[in-house]
């Protein structure tokens, strides 16, 4: 596939730029030729100015901080109770007779079906809400620590034995970090799951301030330009906890690399 | 589960030969593993009863779950559930099987030429970063709240897993496998149908998994915020007149659906790579 790449006249490093300068130019020229006259057919640079609006004015602020702390407090609930369960499943093979079928019974139900049956139960407020996220992160935590406990070798186990490892040892220089990278995946999906859920709970239930809030807003005043701000604010939203979690994980986990090479 | 504990707890645990995780010495099985199931759930459910019975919990608040099994029976038989469940299936099928085709082509350019990634694949990752319930009030601006809005979420649902495994599977081919190939004089289909496809069969697999497993989460989304039928809308329907039977009823339903999609694909699974078992 090497003659491909020789042959083509745009130079690699351009070619990721290709497509969305295309679609942009493409988007303007439909615009300015008056093509449609649809009002929903905004120009790019109408959603330019939205964006700067929004961020001037300090909207978005207030919608993302709610956001966030909506997020971290159901993030932080969900994942320590998902590693609470995920370590005790793992750890007792009575825990895991006793509860694992009802566990993985209950994971098959659609995560979103729950929400109306929360807003019965906390309201409409952020109480709801906390608790959707907290049940979206619950679930990926409690499954990766599970796998991440049973999945450690035995032969581990065994060499800390030989070495006369205490219970405390064997936790935390074995167990520990040979469970740790399927742990990390749990937090890693428990973020994506939790942000997922806090827009799903801001576009069911609305109300108070939020950046799916927004962009609901967005839509029902036929507000073109907020809705793809709020997409693009989103998807960034959720690269940058993409790339935290990922640095953070190289940073924790870097002794797996090390380790090799100091023997 | 019928049968008495005593007539079954003479058979040999089929589970004696799982691997231990921690004790060097034989371990004691319990007989019967399945039974162990049943505590949690059935002390849930005594609770559950009894705080309806002892009046913890007002029953516009947690109906008692008699009540909620005979709503679901009453559904069941006056077809309200079956007719709602075949509207949300198809949508779900429908839009599944745009998002694998599409899937699985855009998947394999991308896998098979590396021109083709360097231009699409950032474009790809982007429209990927932003998740299907991003994109459901701008697609609700731009196609309505009608059946194509539910197809497209739900295929774009698909297609994200299925793009990527099928990407990677293809790429992640060893290269002697390939070079063997060659050695042999393989041509180009050959190439794909005898050495490319069956090799990457397992992480596409994988996700045409994810990607059903999202179509169904994407499903009730949708149909919880833009639908008038379809079992989602069946829970919204419920909600709003505070008929919390009729919530906890449907998503009863949308649970059982979601095993039998588990299973489903297990058994496809099973069928599908049986040829790598002997291998094994």
């Amino acid at each position: 596939m090497s003659q491909a790449t020789s042959s083509g006249g745009v130079p690699p490093a351009l070619r990721p730029w290709v497509l969305p300068v295309l679609i942009l130019l493409l988007w303007w020229w439909a615009v300015a030729s008056g093509w449609s006259t649809s009002p929903l057919l905004v120009s790019p640079w109408a959603v330019w100015e939205k964006a700067l609006q929004q961020i001037t004015s300090g909207d978005l602020w207030a919608a993302l901080s709610a956001s966030l702390w909506r997020n971290a407090q159901g993030f932080v609930a969900g994942a320590s109770a998902g590693l609470a369960v995920g370590v005790l499943l793992g750890w007792s093979r009575w825990a895991e007779r006793l509860v694992g079928p009802s566990f993985h019974t209950l994971k098959q139900i659609s995560l979103f079906a729950w929400i109306p049956m929360l807003s019965m139960w906390f309201g409409l407020g952020d109480g709801a809400k906390i608790a959707f996220i907290a049940m979206a992160a619950f679930f990926p935590m409690v499954l990766n620590t599970f796998e991440g406990l049973r999945s450690v070798p035995r032969e581990f186990i065994e060499v800390g034995r030989v070495y006369g490892f205490g219970f405390r040892q064997q936790l935390t220089r074995v167990i520990a970090p040979s469970a740790a990278p399927s742990v990390f995946t749990g937090v890693q999906l428990a973020l994506i799951y939790s942000w997922l859920a806090t827009l799903g709970s801001e576009y069911l239930m609305a109300s108070g301030p939020g950046i799916g809030n927004t962009l609901i807003d967005g839509r029902e005043h036929f507000q073109m330009d907020l809705v793809l701000f709020g997409v693009v604010v989103i998807g960034l939203v959720g690269s940058v906890l993409n790339a935290a979690t990922g640095a953070l994980e190289r940073r924790l986990l870097a002794w797996r690399d090390r380790t090799v090479a100091r023997y | 589960m019928s049968s008495s504990p005593g007539a079954t707890a003479s058979l040999p645990s089929p589970a004696s030969v799982a691997p231990a995780h921690s004790g060097g010495t034989a371990r004691w099985r319990p007989p019967l593993r399945w039974l162990w199931a049943w505590p949690f759930p059935l002390a849930l459910l005594l609770l559950w009863h009894l705080s309806s019975v002892l009046g913890w919990a007002p029953e516009q608040v947690l109906p008692p779950p008699a009540q909620v099994f005979r709503t679901f029976a009453d559904m069941v038989a006056s077809g309200e559930i079956w007719t709602n469940l075949e509207i949300s299936l198809v949508r779900v099928f429908t839009g599944f099987g745009i998002g694998l085709l599409a899937g699985l082509v855009l998947g394999s350019v991308m896998g098979l030429s590396s021109a083709a990634r360097d231009y699409l694949y950032p474009l790809f990752k982007a429209f990927a970063q932003v998740p299907v319930i991003g994109w459901l009030p701008l697609l609700m601006l731009l196609v309505g709240i009608d059946e194509a809005l539910k197809f497209l979420l739900i295929a774009k649902a698909t297609l994200v897993p299925v793009t990527l495994n099928t990407c990677q599977g293809i790429q992640g081919v060893p290269n002697r496998l390939i070079e063997v190939a060659r050695v042999y004089g393989f041509s180009r289909w050959q190439m794909l149908t005898r050495v490319v496809f069956p090799v990457a069969t397992a992480p596409i697999w994988n996700g045409v998994r994810y990607g059903l497993t999202h179509a169904w989460l994407a499903l009730v989304v949708v149909e919880l915020l833009a639908s008038s039928e379809g079992i989602g809308f069946l829970i919204v329907y419920g909600r709003q007149l505070f008929q919390l039977d009729v919530v906890l009823a449907s998503v009863l339903a949308v649970g059982i659906v979601g095993f039998a999609i588990d299973r489903l694909l297990s058994l496809t699974e099973a069928w599908l790579l049986r040829w790598r078992k002997p291998g094994l």
